[in-house]
Order: structure tokens, then sequence, then C-alpha cells
């Protein structure tokens, strides 16, 4: 093998693992994961939300053609989400805005990411899977408040 | 060089002629659907002036139309031109007309399935939206065709290799079968999802189905696609290319490599589509993106090699210095017309390949799945390089075949970078739409770019603006392409000469090393069967078991469930 050849294998292998290495980093030391297989969860047909801690909350959420149940979340400043995701009918998907939260809502499986909203703002959320024919108008949105007392959610935007 | 031309059967020929031109005509709706995209997303038309229906109809045919069935009748079309070629045997022409008559039938059903509004479920034709029966049908036998087209070149290649005992089996047939390897092990999973799953549920035979299992076996088949895609464009840049520009390949033996390693590599790896789902663990997740990795270097030994390949050839054209021999390359010379269909795909592959592993790097993905990102990350790939080297590889094809002269060749030469300025425009404001938080596969016309909406996204709009000029001009650039091929096909035979001899240009290697641990597929299949093995059974127990109750089918126009 050619000697430049040799060079140019084991740079683009050292390439990759320093990509490895950068993923395994965020894993391990920054917890940045995605979503995994979650077994302890019950099926749910119906949205709720509710306190768990000082902080915490739990949201179930449900997707279907063509809305997100609730669609308007509001809550404190500071409040960590466990947020579970499933769909009613079809597929559909889930980002927030400014948020490292991406999931698929599918039937027949729940979804599950923890989300922290350290920020006041409003964050949107729009569907990012072909769902059907009004699949652009299903969205919804965090709205992230100082000094909240009660949180709260909506059906409509 | 007696080596260099080869007589095919007129029945042969015709039959490629045929496989390139239909498909040409479907890949002109496609890329029409394509505008038309553009166009409903910054909300300047609402219906489809010409074929009518909405964004999302549009959507399906520009997928399936350019994605699945122009690139499986060119990588057919292309093994029936180079497998003969190279080994100097000549088809089997009743086996090969009947697998071009499968593709032909199956394409034209789901295509017509899928303008008659019956098919909305786009390329991916995730359930529980329901297609008509004839659309699945048609993709099985678009499939099915193509593997009839591979059983066709085994028994040449198995004959050749008895009468050549110790030589090596040309790069191009190597890199032909690496491809169809592939497709065959990669289409097994979704004729299972397709046969046992959506078509009987598509019948009414069953009621439900299991979507994370069906989406699981369309990700086994969908990312080995990509490179489906991809290895046909490569076997133009490893044995086309060198020669095209009065060079040698750099090595033999990394070619050879490059596509063993696909073989390897490309299939374990479709969970990476599946970050963000649910029912499968992290774990499982993680593993395939090793793989993905491991199917980067391939790659990346590419770029050594045809830039290699590339210096060598500028040097010997008096370039001089570190960077003086990209200078002395053919980029607009008419005569060399293919030339630039390559090139620019290499370049385009930059970023492309960039943008493959971002997508591929586990949390990273977090930030761009499902949105526009994606589209203007994979344009960059399949309707980067892939499009580019079949446009080129489909107009040299066809003079070959039906034995024309390559008409408007400057019009040929000029097309590809046309269509190139308008693809970056295009992909950049899509990808930074997407790393703003637009979603793909979505009308934004109608809603986030619609001033008039509640959700309309202010800051989206110049993105979705420079989608429509990039788009604009990709479409100008193909025109340019289709008059030209056209041309060509009507115009006059080059002689009345029946035995007109077809020719390609393959490339010598500069560096030919024996490479023998390199002559055999099957020690290479064993270990992808493994390592599939090894990736899969973890992915499929956890979600069998993580999933409960069944789907109904449902159409894309409402809420309500088909039974």
């Amino acid at each position: 093998m050619d000697k430049s050849e040799k060079i140019a294998f084991t740079l683009s292998g050292l390439l990759l693992v320093v990509f490895f290495g950068a993923i395994m980093y965020a894993a391990v030391a920054k917890d940045i994961d995605v979503p995994t297989c979650i077994t302890d969860m019950d099926p749910f047909e119906r949205d709720t939300l509710f306190q768990t801690g000082p902080d915490t909350y739990e949201l179930q959420m449900v997707a279907r053609m063509w809305a997100f149940q609730p669609s308007t979340v509001r809550l404190p400043v500071g409040s960590k989400v466990d947020l579970y995701l499933t769909s009613q009918d079809i597929i559909h998907g889930f980002k927030i805005e400014e948020h490292n939260v991406n999931l698929m809502a599918i039937p027949g499986a729940i979804n599950y990411l923890r989300v922290n909203f350290n920020k006041p703002g409003e964050f949107l959320f729009a569907c990012h899977e072909f769902c059907g024919a009004a699949h652009h108008t299903m969205a919804g949105r965090f709205i992230i408040e100082e000094g909240l007392d009660e949180p709260e959610t909506e059906e409509d935007i | 060089m007696s080596t260099d031309l080869f007589r095919f059967t007129k029945s042969s020929k015709t039959l490629n002629a045929v496989l390139i031109i239909i498909p040409m005509v479907l890949l002109f709706i496609g890329v029409y659907g394509g505008l038309m995209q553009t166009l409903f997303r910054a909300g300047i038309i609402q219906s489809d002036p010409f074929v009518g229906g909405d964004y999302y109809k549009g959507l399906t045919f520009h997928g399936v139309l350019n994605a699945i069935v122009f690139t499986t009748f060119f990588a057919v079309a292309f093994g029936n031109a180079l497998v003969p070629f190279a080994l100097k045997k000549n088809l089997n022409s009743k086996i090969a007309w009947a697998s071009g008559i499968l593709m032909l039938v199956g394409s034209v059903l789901a295509a017509i399935t899928i303008l008659m509004g019956e098919a909305t479920v786009l390329y991916t034709f995730y359930p529980p939206l329901k297609a008509h029966p004839l659309f699945y049908i048609g993709l099985t036998l678009l499939v099915i065709g193509s593997w009839v087209a591979f059983y066709n070149w085994i028994p040449m290649y198995l004959e050749w290799r008895k009468e050549n005992k110790g030589k090596k089996t040309p790069l191009s047939v190597v890199g032909i079968f690496a491809t169809f390897i592939i497709w065959f092990i990669a289409t097994l999973a979704v004729a299972v999802e397709i046969l046992f799953m959506l078509l009987p549920w598509s019948l009414g035979l069953v009621d439900e189905i299991n979507v994370m299992l069906a989406r699981t076996l369309f990700w086994f088949f969908g990312h080995p696609l990509v490179y489906f895609w991809l290895l046909p464009a490569y076997v133009m840049y490893y044995v086309f290319m060198p020669k095209m520009v009065g060079g040698k390949l750099y090595s033999d033996m990394a070619g050879r490599l490059v596509f063993m390693m696909f073989i390897l590599f490309s299939i374990p790896v479709g969970t990476h589509h599946q970050y963000m789902d649910p029912a499968i663990g992290a774990q499982w997740k993680l593993l395939h993106g090793i793989f993905t990795f491991a199917v980067a270097l391939p790659s990346l030994i590419t770029a050594f090699t045809l830039a290699a390949s590339l210096e060598y050839a500028g040097k010997k054209n008096g370039g001089k210095g570190l960077f003086g021999w990209m200078a002395k390359l053919p980029y607009f010379n008419k005569e060399n017309w293919f030339f630039p269909y390559l090139i620019l795909g290499l370049f385009i592959f930059i970023f492309g390949g960039i943008g493959g592993i971002i997508n591929a790097s586990y949390q990273m993905n977090t930030v761009v799945h499902n949105t526009a990102w994606v589209p203007g990350h994979f344009h960059l790939t399949v309707a980067g390089p892939v499009m580019l080297a079949f446009l080129g590889g489909s107009l040299y094809l066809v003079g070959q075949f039906m034995n024309k002269e390559i008409r408007l060749k400057a019009w040929a030469m000029i097309s590809p970078y046309v269509y190139t300025i308008g693809l970056l425009i295009m992909s950049y404001g899509l990808k930074i739409g997407g790393l703003m938080g637009m979603p793909r596969r979505t009308n934004t016309g109608a809603s986030y770019a619609n001033p008039d909406s509640v959700l309309y996204q202010a800051d989206w709009i110049p993105y979705i603006d420079l989608t429509v000029i990039g788009g604009v001009l990709m479409f100008i650039g193909i025109v340019i392409y289709i008059v030209s091929f056209f041309t060509t096909v009507f115009s006059k035979s080059r002689s009345d000469d029946e035995d007109a001899m077809v020719t390609f240009p393959i490339s010598e290697p500069l560096h030919d090393e024996p490479a023998t641990w390199l002559r055999n597929f099957k020690p290479y299949i064993i270990i992808a069967i493994i390592l599939i093995v090894l990736s899969y059974t973890p992915v499929i127990y956890d979600v069998i078991q993580a999933t409960y109750g069944g789907s109904l089918p449902y159409h894309p126009d409402s809420p309500v469930p088909l039974r």
C-alpha cells in the first residue's frame, strides 16, 4: 500500500474515533441522550399534567389528527417535566423549539424524555411527521413564565 | 484496444434504451412535482395547477418517482450494460426483458394510484396511513423485477470466474454486485413488511397492524437504499472518471475494499433513522450509530482515492504545485460533457457526507430529526451526486445503446452547473430553516409561512424563499438536460450499421496490488449477515415486547379510522 494512502486511511479512522468520543462525552458527562425503550408506563388515552415535586411535573401528552392534547402548556421557569407522549391514531412528530427534545408519537407505543425549562418564553412545537391533509396546522406551545403559581394546560392554541 | 468494445444483442440494446427512456419521463414528472413543492411551501400556490391535488400528493409522487423508480431503473440498466461489457458475455435477453416488464408494470401501477390520489402516503408509506393495494403491489413488482435482473447476472459472473481462474473480477462488476447484494438483503425486509403486513391489511384480510414493527422493517431497508443509490455513482467515479480526464485510478485495492466495506456495514445501521422513536433501547440505537460511523469510512477512503486520481491526471496535464492540478481538469469541455456530472457530484458530496455524519451522531440527531434539515441533507446526496451521475450515465447509455451521437453537447455540459447552483441554494435554505425548527414534509405555505395564520413564523420566511429560488434553478437545469436527452433520442442514428459496438471509459489502475483477500464476496456476505443478526435481534425484540394493541387503517383526509 502506498504511503499517502496509508496516512489517509489512518486519519479517516481517527477522525471517526474523535467524533465517536464526542458523542460518548455528551451522553456520559453532559447527560444528553436519546429516548429509550420504556415498559413501566401504562397506556393512556387522555392528557394529564400533575406536580410530582417542588419543580417537577409529569405531563402525559396525546397526539391525534390534527392536534396535540394539550396544545398549550403554561409552566414556571425552572420546571423539570417528565414528558410521556403517544398517538391515538397515526404517526406524529414532536420537537420543542430551542430545547433538546425531539420525539416520535407512535400508536401502540409510549415515548419518554425529561425536559428542563430554564428560560422564560414561548416555545413552539410543530408536528414534524406527515399525518394527513391538515398536518401543517398541528402545533402547540409551551409558555414558560416567571412566578407562575398554577401550571395549566389548554386544548386550543 | 479490442477489449474496449463489446457487441450487445439487438434485443438487449433495445431493452436498455427502454429502461432509460421511460423512467426519464417519470423522472420529469417527479421533478415537476419538486418544483411545485417549493411553490407550495412558500404559499405561492395552494393546489397543483396541472396534476391537481395538494402538497402531499405532489410530495408523494416526487419522492416515489425520483428516489425509488428512477434510481432503481437506472441501477438495473447500468448493470445490464456494464456486467456484459466487462465480462464480455451477452445477457439472457428473455430474463432481462421479463425483469424490465415487471419493473415497468409495477412503476406504472404505483404512479397511477398516486396520481389518482389513492396513495398519498409519501415514499416511506408508514402505516397506519393506508394506500390503495395496487400501490403496494406496484412497488413489489418493481422490486421483484430488479431481483430478476440481478439473478440474470449471477450465472454470467460464475461462468466468467470459472474461465478466468486467478484473474481479478473487473472493478465495475465488483461495484455492481456489491450494489445488488446490498439491495437484495435490504429489500427482503421491506418485502416482509409489504407482503405479510401492509398488503393483507390494506386488502382488509387483517384488521390491525403493528406500526412500530412495520416502521422498523422499513428502515432496515430504508438506509441501505441510500447505498443502492450511491454505489452505481461510485462505480462511475472509480471506473469511468479517471479515464475521462486522461488519468488512472490511484488505487485498485482501495476501490475493492470500499465496495466490500459497503456490503459489511450498509445494513446494520437502519435504527439511526429511529433515534427519536419509542420502544427501542438507546443502547441498540447507539450500536447502529457505531456501525453508521463504520460505513462512513469507505466514503472517506473514496474521497482520498478519487482526489488522488484527479491529482495524478491534473499533473499529467501540466498542473504544477500543490493545487495547480485542479485547474487542469476539463470542467467546461463540451466534448467531455460527462465529466461535470461526476466532478460536481463529488463537490456536492462533501456537504452531503458531512451532513450525513451529523445526522448519524446519536443525540445530535435531536436537533435535526424530521426538520427541513433532513431533506436539505438528502438533496445533497441522492439529488446531488447520485442524481447527477445517473443523469450523465443515462445520456451516455442512451447514446451507446441507440447508436446516437450526443446532441446539444454544450447544453448537456452546462446543465449540471445550473442544477448544482440551484441545489446548493435550496439545500442551504432547507438546512438553516431546519435548524430554526421548520418541520420537513409540511405545507408551510398554508400555515407557518402564511402571515394570516396564528402559526406564522416570520423568521423562517427568508429561508423558504431561498428554497424557491434554488428549486427554480434546479428545474431549469433539468429542463436543459431533458432537451439535450430527447434531442439525442430522436436524432438520426450514427449509421445503419447494426453491428455498432458499445464502449465505456474503463480506467487503468496506477497502484495495482493482488489483494487476494478482496477477491471473493462470500466472507463479506457472511459477516454482513452476522452483523445484521447481532444488531437487529435486540431491536426487533424491544419493538415487539414494548408495543401494545394494533392500528386500524386511516385515510389522510380523515381522523376516523377506515374500519
